[in-house]
């Protein structure tokens, strides 16, 4: 069974039909990468997970059980983390208060103290800023953030959305090792949206394409690689 | 000494007191304005009126509480705790009737909204009640310890004080140490982000309107034991002017909410002690006009950035 599944998935923004019937799977324990250029419904796509712009038609199933109908906090509860577009930290709260906001919905507080110290050392310097408030660090240090507080929920699916949007090249490799580093160690599925469709290849297993509002293409991440297609239209050869 | 024009200190000082027991007041539902629009952006016009619905339900239980023979300060109690539960609940189910559906409408509706909330209001305590004033009794107890110097600060305006003051600390406690108050402030930063890490945003929106008007409760009991009458339209001019002092300590700031309290308070005391007391509502719009041109975020506002 697989653990997430969008079964003719239609979402709308007013009258426009941002996805015109998604059908899309993952198992557990993969990184699947979701390419395609701006507005073809990337992030709607992820917000339609998580609840936030429910579908208006098709099925969103979760570990079997059907989530389109379920609010947003309660498929958090279920263990689908999201790490939006443009990182939204909580610009007033502290590092530290942003990560205890991921943990929101756990109640272990001995197991929060050390899933923080093993943010820390993932992200050193996110120790040295952790009584900052979220608003004053780099672009980077809010992207690095952002997984963070993500993974404080101890997520089983976690949804990336453009992790390496405007981030120097340092901070790009960075994230992109700890991308599968996340998934290897803790065996969290990743479903990870990219404009860098080389980089995103690289580390997943599968991808697919989305085209206005559509998948026009899916497959093992090599494959796509060698798409021509492909090739031409998002990896720039 | 020699003579020429004095300045009175004690009548200073009657009028400083006089402003800060007033600013109290204006602080405690400044409070209830401010929380509401940093969650949700929407001006609470029935704000006032959850504070008129506060005062009448102090009276109802003080009246039959002494009817009953009981006197003193469980009195003060019993009544300030079922005014607190009353209006609470009256917030609660205003939020839930007038602002929850119009969540996703453009932000006029909710105002408007609002705006018939106040008026629906204040018509059904008219009719329920009546629209005489209606003595209310003094429930504040009479510290002797006060005594000496009631020419400048009776036992009334010191408890005035004293609760506002505590009434603040604590929720500043609240709003920064608990889940509940961190879960607030994200929902006023991020509405969506604070969902997507599990955020229940109705309910904290529901919370956020319980407190605030517990606090208004509050403040009706204060103020109504501190004046003497009551009746239905108490709330509308108190709630604009609770509003200013929102607007001008900065709306969505809670510090900047005691403060614009305070200084409205000020305001009118000294104006109306220095100046003339005909144009008590004047000087307080006037400041508000002022602030509104050259501090448009309010004294302790920020700017409001645009988010990207």
């Amino acid at each position: 069974m697989a653990m997430l599944e969008l079964r003719n998935v239609e979402t709308f923004y007013g009258n426009i039909m941002a996805l015109k019937g998604i059908n899309l799977s993952i198992n557990e324990g993969e990184i699947i990468t979701l390419i395609g250029a701006n507005g073809a419904g990337k992030s709607t796509t992820l917000m339609t997970i998580c609840g936030i712009v429910p579908p208006r038609r098709g099925e969103i199933l979760f570990l079997g059980k059907p989530i389109h109908r379920v609010e947003p906090h309660e498929i958090v509860a279920l263990g689908v983390s999201q790490v939006p577009e443009g990182r939204r930290i909580f610009p007033l709260l502290t590092v530290t208060e942003n990560l205890a906001m991921g943990a929101f919905l756990r109640n272990d507080g001995g197991e929060i103290a050390r899933d923080i110290e093993y943010i820390f050392s993932l992200f050193p310097i996110l120790k040295e800023r952790r009584h900052q408030p979220g608003g004053t660090l780099s672009g980077g240090e809010q992207q690095m953030l952002a997984i963070s507080r993500a993974l404080m929920a101890r997520p089983r699916l976690l949804l990336l959305d453009e992790p390496s949007l405007g981030l120097a090249p340092l901070i790009f490799q960075l994230i992109f090792r700890i991308i599968p580093k996340i998934n290897r160690e803790n065996g969290t599925t990743i479903l990870l949206v990219e404009q860098n469709a080389n980089m995103a290849l690289k580390i997943a297993h599968r991808g697919y394409v989305l085209e206005n509002g559509r998948i026009t293409l899916e497959g093992a991440a090599e494959s796509l690689l060698n798409n021509e297609e492909v090739k031409r239209a998002y990896l720039g050869l | 000494m020699s003579s020429g024009p004095r300045f009175d200190m004690d009548y200073f000082l009657e009028l400083a007191i006089g402003g800060l027991t007033r600013g109290s007041i204006y602080a405690l539902i400044a409070l209830g304005y401010t929380m509401v629009y940093g969650i949700i952006e929407l001006i609470n016009f029935a704000h006032g009126e959850i504070y008129m619905i506060g005062a009448f339900t102090a009276l109802i239980v003080a009246s039959v509480l002494t009817m009953n023979g009981m006197t003193g300060v469980s009195v003060l109690i019993l009544a300030s705790v079922v005014a607190v539960l009353y209006a609470a609940a009256y917030g609660f189910t205003v939020e839930k009737i007038a602002y929850k559906p119009l969540r996703q409408a453009p932000r006029l509706s909710p105002l408007i909204s609002a705006i018939g909330m106040s008026i629906f209001l204040q018509n059904y305590v008219l009719i329920a009640q009546t629209s005489d004033f209606l003595p209310f009794p003094n429930l504040l107890p009479v510290l002797p310890f006060m005594e000496p110097y009631s020419h400048i600060m009776g036992s009334t305006e010191l408890i005035i004080v004293l609760t506002t003051a505590l009434a603040t600390a604590a929720l500043t406690f609240f709003i920064k140490f608990t889940k509940l108050g961190k879960a607030m402030r994200a929902t006023a930063q991020d509405r969506h982000m604070a969902m997507l890490v599990g955020v229940n945003v109705n309910r904290v929106i529901s919370n956020t309107f319980i407190v605030g008007s517990a606090l208004a409760a509050i403040g009706g009991v204060l103020i109504a034991s501190h004046i003497g009458r009551i009746n239905f339209s108490i709330g509308f001019i108190t709630g604009i002017k609770a509003f200013t002092a929102a607007v001008l300590g900065g709306i969505g700031s809670i510090p900047g909410a005691v403060l614009g309290g305070l200084v409205l308070g000020w305001t009118e005391s000294f104006a109306t002690g220095y100046v003339s007391s005909d144009y008590e509502d004047v000087f307080a719009f006037c400041l508000l006009v002022l602030i509104l041109i050259f501090r448009p975020a309010g004294i302790l506002g920020r700017s409001s950035v645009q988010k990207v």
